[in-house]
């Protein structure tokens, strides 16, 4: 392998590994904020005890989400020092803001949390929680930013052989970073309520601390519900952006050879890349990715034989990730909305099946959020930056494959036996009952 | 001018950051000679527990600060420092995991374990980033062909001295922490081990300070600007003040005289690179500087004015979480089970 393909490689090991971690904080720090609010407002301990058994593998997940964070700002200077010097007039700006408005909150605040039990009022302690889930949110806020611009580059103008910054704001508040930063934080919201629900589901089907996880349950299953919907909307409306601005992504994710007016969809295909067509294309439902694209049944949808074959993405793997990521998202509606029902109707403990199938459901979001990231990275493919830069071109110069082979073997290393102890350090917590207070 | 002040921002970003993570560092290394038993170890980690995590929010700024101002510079100085800063990052890694796994399964194989993995990197990145930036203030090789030196070429005798010197200045600031924040014989020995290194660190800054002026070409901005010497002098005082304190049992003074040391320190090399990020050291045509390698006028602004309006705001909240932790941890705090300790 080249240098490119390596340091490609290593950054999508660094950060699908960063991204096992970040969404269930972005998602727990809400839930366990909600519970704490809840122990403040009733006074009911069970919801003091259930603050700290979800705040704990709060903790264990947050380590390993901070530090493997600072590899991937490391690793922009690192590998892609080409990259940096293009675009680090602009993609820096949000980089050192985001540490700026919210590493530091998050991590200051959290200190607070952790040891300030005894140090702060009750109020000020369930603040904490609420600040560190909002520098958390900020922090996506500003990352999404810097990855959209990479997505649809705009505000800026090419100047002393790079990108320049002309106008901060259209970059920060432009339509792809706003709906990109609700998808994510909507999709990890969701892996932060199924990792309550399964937790709580597991306790239940044990017949233990039985209030406790009812109530736990519920949180989740209500933040759930929101969060799924608002998922699945915001994302049908991020694909249309995606599809008005990155048209050879918007090919890749359906798996789209030529180009059409009224373009169908096809619940199912298996697409042939050598052969640049698709070999089963079954269950067609006519002009439904014009309307889901563009919302207009006669829309053109752009095929990929519309693009020269070098500026276009690898197909299958987007494809699939795409599909899968949609079916995924449609399930946790289906869930969240029958855990309502059941909730609504207090039979949900009478249905063992189910809260079976919500323990074995909590990997499932992980993989939602993953194969998200796959189509919005690989499907931006050749391109490092839509359209300006192209990933070959990207890559440091003054590193050798030999350098980049080593830290990927260092990586791998580290990473596991860190993955494998945090997994392990979650499962051991995630089973054991809330400690009682007061002793 | 913008592009001065952040050079000065730049330089203060690592300086806050060594002044804050140094102490983390230092109370790392020392933790297995000052604290016997377990209780006394967690008494160590409890210390740094719930400011660690936002200390090293300032390395990550100084990054995010370097790719945005600087953005040539960072892309080189990451690219070209490429071995040294992988092994920095594992070991931050591994020493913030440590923290949270530490205390996390019952076992006296897995507590000593995880001690080692705390000692081990947190001398490692002490080291390592003494022997960058003494790279850093010699200028690194490199010229229109890129860069010429190896991880081997970083650890010269003058990188190393550096090194040793960061070491040495962490290891005073860490003893001198646990001096006031922990109690009992903890605080008894960390007392002790800061009395007798601060002689070492004293010969270490004169040779240092005697060595920089053959290595480097730090001193000619001195020389033209003599004014300047007013930085190096109150890293003297502030070292000299540091014994002084000790002396008189002031050990939270003698804390703040170390951050005051470290800072100016570190400021002592930043006024002697200006306008220079990253010299080089075979042909000054290919310094970085911060006009060949900074942002746009646009985005020096735009960041300033987020600099202006939050850095305050940060420090303000991050002194008022030490305010709140301003107590001596003593074994009674460790004990109490109501309370989350590492």
């Amino acid at each position: 392998m080249d240098a490119v393909a390596l340091a490609r490689l290593q950054f999508a090991l660094t950060a699908l590994f960063h991204f096992i971690f970040v969404p269930l904080t972005l998602g727990l720090s809400f839930l366990v904020a909600i519970m704490e609010t809840a122990y403040v407002k009733t006074g009911n301990e069970d919801y003091l005890r259930m603050t700290k058994f979800f705040g704990k593998l709060f903790l264990i997940n947050f380590a390993l989400g901070l530090v493997t964070g600072i590899t991937l700002e490391f690793e922009f200077g690192m590998n892609w020092a080409r990259y940096s010097k293009f675009v680090g007039d602009i993609f820096g700006a949000p980089l050192a803001i985001e540490a700026t408005l919210a590493f530091f909150l998050e991590s200051t605040f959290l200190g607070v949390w952790i040891f300030g039990w005894k140090k702060v009022s009750k109020k000020m302690h369930a603040i904490s929680m609420w600040l560190v889930a909002f520098g958390t949110n900020i922090s996506a806020l500003w990352i999404l930013i810097a990855n959209a611009w990479m997505q649809h580059p705009v505000g800026y103008v090419l100047r002393n052989g790079r990108a320049e910054f002309v106008n901060f704001w259209a970059a920060a508040l432009q339509p792809y970073a706003i709906l990109k930063f609700l998808h994510t934080i909507t999709a990890g919201y969701v892996v932060g309520s199924f990792f309550v629900m399964g937790i709580s589901a597991y306790h239940l089907l044990k017949n233990q601390e039985v209030e406790l996880f009812k109530k736990s349950f519920k949180i989740g299953a209500y933040f759930g519900l929101f969060a799924a919907l608002a998922v699945f909307f915001i994302g049908d409306m991020h694909a249309a952006e995606v599809a008005k601005t990155q048209p050879t992504k918007l090919a890749a994710m359906e798996s789209i050879w030529e180009t059409k007016k009224g373009a169908p969809m096809y619940l199912f295909l298996i697409p042939d890349e050598k052969h640049e067509k698709n070999i089963v294309e079954l269950f067609g439902i006519p002009k439904m990715l014009s309307v889901l694209a563009y919302h207009d049944p006669n829309a053109t949808v752009k095929g990929l034989k519309a693009f020269p074959k070098d500026d276009r993405p690898p197909v299958t793997i987007t494809f699939v990730s795409f599909r899968t990521m949609v079916g995924l998202g449609t399930l946790f509606v289906l869930l969240t909305l029958f855990a309502f029902y059941l909730i609504k109707k207090d039979k949900l403990i009478d249905k063992k099946w189910f809260l079976r199938l919500m323990v074995l459901a909590i990997p499932l979001p992980y993989l939602a959020n993953e194969f998200g990231w796959i189509v919005a990275e690989v499907g931006r493919q050749p391109w490092i930056v839509y359209g300006l830069m192209k990933t070959a071109d990207a890559t440091s110069t003054a590193v050798s494959p030999a350098q980049i082979i080593m830290t990927i073997g260092g990586f791998v290393l580290l990473y596991s036996v860190l993955g494998f102890i945090d997994i392990y350090l979650l499962i051991k917590y995630a089973r054991q009952l809330p400690e009682k207070i007061g002793k | 001018m913008l592009n001065t002040i952040w050079f000065a921002l730049w330089g203060l970003l690592w300086a806050v950051y060594f002044a804050l993570d140094g102490f983390d560092f230092g109370a790392g290394i020392l933790h297995p000679f000052v604290a016997k038993d377990d209780l006394q170890r967690r008494m160590v980690i409890n210390t740094i527990g719930p400011v660690w995590d936002g200390n090293e929010v300032w390395l990550i700024t100084a990054g995010g600060a370097t790719f945005a101002a600087f953005p040539t510079t960072y892309a080189y100085m990451f690219s070209y420092l490429y071995t040294p800063l992988f092994l920095i990052l594992a070991s931050l890694i591994l020493r913030g995991v440590s923290f949270e796994f530490r205390g996390k399964i019952e076992s006296e194989g897995w507590k000593k374990f995880w001690d080692a993995v705390i000692f081990l990197f947190s001398f490692l990145p002490a080291l390592l980033f003494g022997v960058a930036f003494g790279n850093i203030f010699e200028g690194l090789p490199m010229d229109a062909n890129g860069y010429h030196g190896t991880l081997f070429s970083l650890l010269n005798p003058y990188g190393l001295l550096t090194g040793i010197f960061f070491v040495l200045m962490f290891l005073e600031h860490g003893a001198l922490w646990l001096s006031f924040k922990a109690s009992n014989s903890v605080a008894e020995n960390s007392r002790s081990v800061a009395k007798k290194i601060w002689p070492l660190l004293l010969i270490v800054a004169v040779l240092f300070l005697i060595y920089t002026k053959f290595a480097t070409h730090l001193y000619d901005n001195y020389f033209a600007h003599p004014v300047w010497f007013i930085v190096p002098a109150i890293a003297v005082l502030s070292l000299l003040l540091i014994r002084v304190f000790i002396s008189k049992e002031s050990y939270a003074k003698a804390f703040f005289a170390s951050l005051v040391e470290i800072i100016t320190v570190v400021f002592t090399g930043i006024v002697g690179l200006y306008p220079n990020l990253i010299p080089s050291s075979i042909d000054p045509q290919y310094n970085l500087t911060i006009f060949n390698s900074s942002s746009s006028q646009y985005t020096l602004k735009v960041m300033l004015i987020v600099a202006v309006i939050f850095v305050p705001i940060v420090i303000a909240y991050q002194i008022w979480a030490h305010l709140l932790f301003k107590n001596a941890i003593t074994k009674e705090d460790l004990t109490d089970e109501e309370v989350e300790t590492y």
